[in-house]
């Protein structure tokens, strides 16, 4: 039961994980990490429609991920007498899927845990998150499918052997103990119950329901957002214009608060002669508006409404109509999101923008004060704040 | 041919498809460790900060950590309840208690063992850096949900024994 719920959603997360390394710009050298051979979906241009396209898929790789650690935990718990086992080894086929189970158990287990420390940014593995929750993330993959390949005609044997509408009406008193199986999983001296088979279920999707409620909220953004009550991106800022979640502050960042005063000058390249724009300079051009999610890799999104000068018009100026990428940098002296490559049809989209302002006021410093990207449906650190220059490419 | 399959089913274990199955696995897992490249996995500086001992620690941590302590907690508090309801009968509770103190202590422990960085206040300079705020709110937040999950299950508790003394009492009186 467990096993096929797992089998259904595993899958989704798997996926949409994949699908957030494509959204990062491969093409660009800009996925972390840069070599995986074979090991990605097919690239193509991440879309910049529906808006809110980066939002669901890492929130729902995130959430999902989330959700699933009680279900993880208990089918765990549930084949645990087989670590047990005596004699260990029976034969070399036992001995060789006893061997694959590393990668099974070792993946999830690894995936949740990095996964975790992540989104809570608690770095003390030391180790770089991306490169092993990706490579992580493929020994489990491979684990995965032998494992569903090995075990499918036991999972549905036993979808067989009991019917979920007859074991959802059992009480703890009618609860009788499974009859011996070849796998020698069930106990052979079982002590009486003291939970129904469908109390055990309603405990673990109890667990599963209390994890989503304390964590979809981070992704949802809106009134949501305070229910997740023990995440980072549970939290509030205020109720101004600028009091939405920050991620990486000025400080952090090493923004020199100088650099960015009425010095501050917006370089576009690319075109016949770079040229130079001070900050009046773009707001005396056509401003655009629009309410866009801004979504991060950890799971969490707030949609806000922006305004600035269109990307599309930028790339004119620069005379560069039609560019097939542009290369942002920011102020920040380094850093891997010191930078980024956007895509053809990020330029062009007409919600693209140098956002200047966000609900009616200035940016904050920390939110990317001068000038910042925004770009519908694009990974949020790639929507690089402190904007230095824009490099349009024909 | 049959011959032959029946001879490697007897030798090996299973049948040719399951050694098929396992040996294209094994050569895809190492696939991925070198295309990960065979020292990423090993930190020379820092041991405990190796992808290896991470892998390998997932594994322990659950299987030899996780699981033995919250088994040996739930077979106690079992026994302990069957020890106590075996001395004095009489006296024992009509319902058992044993899931009303197992719900609140599973979910309170869940949570913790899923959100502690925040909880302890671990990674506090990257959470600072990264959010501009503290991590300060995490543990009186966690406290108050174990708060009310305890008190939850106790409601819920107190409820289930007046229903059952209800019916109780109400077989014996129509008796």
């Amino acid at each position: 039961m467990l096993g096929f719920f797992l089998l259904i959603s595993l899958p989704l997360v798997i996926l949409t994980g994949l699908l957030d390394y494509i959204a990062y710009g491969p093409q660009f050298h800009q996925a972390i990490p840069g070599q995986v051979g074979f090991l990605h979906l097919p690239f193509f241009n991440w879309p910049t429609r529906p808006a809110w396209l980066f939002q669901f898929t890492e929130g729902l790789h995130v959430i999902l991920g989330l959700v699933l650690v009680p279900v993880v935990l208990a089918k765990l718990w549930s084949v645990m007498p087989k670590l047990f086992s005596w004699p260990p080894i029976r034969s070399v086929a036992n001995l060789l899927e006893r061997l694959s189970l590393i990668m099974i158990v070792g993946g999830i287990v690894f995936e949740i845990v990095t996964g975790l420390l992540n989104i809570q940014y608690d770095y003390i593995f030391g180790f770089n998150f991306y490169t092993a929750h990706y490579f992580g993330a493929w020994v489990f993959i491979v684990g995965f499918v032998v494992h569903v390949i090995l075990k499918l005609p036991t999972m549905a044997q036993s979808l067989r052997s009991r019917s979920l509408r007859a074991e959802l009406r059992t009480p703890l008193d009618k609860t009788r103990p499974e009859s011996p199986d070849p796998d020698g999983l069930v106990a052979s001296s079982p002590s009486s119950p003291t939970i129904s088979r469908r109390g055990a279920l309603a405990l673990v999707g109890g667990g599963s329901l209390m994890v989503a409620v304390l964590s979809v909220g981070q992704s949802l953004g809106g009134v949501a957002r305070s229910a997740a009550l023990l995440l980072p991106r549970g939290r509030s800022y205020g109720n101004g214009p600028n009091d939405f979640q920050i991620n990486r502050t000025a400080v952090s960042a090493k923004i020199d608060p100088a650099a960015t005063g009425p010095k501050w000058q917006l370089t576009l390249a690319g075109g016949p002669a770079p040229l130079q724009l001070t900050r009046s300079m773009l707001l005396a051009m056509d401003q655009h508006s629009a309410d866009l999610p801004i979504a991060c890799v950890e799971g969490w999104a707030t949609t806000q409404n922006w305004s600035g000068v269109r990307l599309r018009d930028l790339a004119k100026l620069a005379g560069v109509a039609v560019p097939n990428s542009a290369y942002v940098t920011s102020l920040e002296p380094k850093g891997v999101f010191s930078q980024a490559h956007l895509q053809s049809n990020q330029v062009l989209d007409p919600d693209s923008m140098l956002a200047l302002r966000v609900n009616g006021a200035d940016l904050s410093l920390d939110h990317g004060y001068p000038a910042r990207i925004i770009v519908p449906a694009l990974p949020g650190v790639h929507c690089t704040k402190w904007v230095r220059s824009i490099g349009f490419e024909a | 041919m049959r011959k032959f399959t029946a001879g490697l089913r007897h030798l090996y274990g299973a049948n040719p498809l399951h050694l098929l199955t396992l040996l294209a696995g094994f050569a895809l897992a190492g696939y991925v460790v070198s295309v990960l490249g065979l020292s990423q996995l090993w930190d020379s500086k820092v041991w405990w900060h190796s992808i290896l001992v991470w892998f390998i620690g997932a594994i322990v941590l659950h299987d030899l950590v996780l699981f033995p302590l919250y088994a040996v907690a739930d077979r106690s508090l079992v026994a302990g309840w069957r020890a106590i309801t075996g001395r004095l009968p009489d006296k024992a509770p009509r319902v058992s208690p044993i899931n009303y103190i197992r719900i609140p202590v599973l979910a309170t422990g869940l949570l913790f063992v899923m959100f502690f960085p925040g909880i302890i206040e671990q990674g506090k300079r990257t959470y600072h850096g990264s959010t501009g705020l503290t991590q300060g709110p995490f543990l009186d937040r966690w406290l108050l949900i174990a708060a009310a999950l305890f008190g939850l299950s106790a409601i819920a508790y107190t409820v289930r024994s007046l229903l059952v003394g209800h019916e109780q009492n109400g077989d014996r009186q129509s008796s």
